[in-house]
């Protein structure tokens, strides 16, 4: 398992195939990424996204623990950045390995949904005409947990 | 007790952390007490349904108990991912 949280940017592609390499018996690679959205009505310049130092990694281990222990995985990976990013940019990944595909999708899904609204981050967006406002948390994120 | 302030708490009292002198039993004390403060305190708390709270940065429950708890942070609904 690795936690990452980071304020500097990260390469995807490397992190898949550093993640990959030295599972040869997994039959099974997911991996998801949160991108930053532009706003289609107000152009947006930026994201910034504050954490709680110390909770934060603690959490994020909590809840990669948990899909460890739900599902038959050989190993998880999660990068989650913090500060100000700019649209396009890569906010997160979560990458997940398992013999099969199923527990990898599923144990991605969980980590993603627990994540969004168990994991301290909070995102604000600053757009062209000058707001700067913090994302509301969703009801969906919430009812997404009782899934699981 | 070292108390914290995340996102719009934060900014509607000004301050990240601070540490605070009580006696209180509760989270909804320790609030009570706070709200009691000033103006800019008592906003930030005026919906407690908008806030979540952790102890020694364990999610948490606002009738909690904050025997031998060192710290504790109020913050809105979390947005990751």
């Amino acid at each position: 398992m690795r936690i990452t949280v980071q304020e500097a940017p990260f390469d995807m592609g490397t992190e898949a195939n550093a993640f990959a390499a030295g599972h040869t018996d997994m039959g099974a690679i997911v991996t998801f990424s949160g991108v930053v959205r532009d706003l289609p009505d107000d152009p947006l310049v930026a994201m910034e996204i504050e954490h709680y130092p110390g909770m934060t990694e603690s959490a994020l281990t909590d809840i990669a623990t948990r899909a460890q222990e739900r599902w038959s995985l050989g190993d998880v990976l999660v990068i989650h950045r913090y500060g100000r990013m700019a649209p396009g940019e890569q906010i997160m990944m979560v990458a997940t390995a398992a013999p099969h595909r199923r527990d990898a999708f599923e144990a991605a899904e969980y980590l993603m949904d627990f994540l969004k609204s168990r994991a301290p981050f909070w995102k604000r967006e600053i757009t062209a005409n000058g707001a700067s406002d913090w994302v509301s948390a969703k009801d969906a994120d919430e009812d997404a947990l009782s899934r699981w | 007790m070292n108390v914290l302030y995340f996102a719009w708490v934060r900014e509607r009292i000004g301050l990240p952390r601070e540490q605070v002198q009580t006696d209180a039993a509760t989270v909804n004390d320790l609030v009570a007490e706070l709200r009691a403060r000033e103006d800019r305190y008592d906003l930030a708390f005026s919906d407690l349904g908008a806030l979540r709270v952790a102890l020694d940065q364990q999610l948490s429950d606002f009738d909690a108990p904050l025997a031998g708890v060192r710290e504790v942070a109020f913050f809105p609904p979390m947005t990751g991912g």
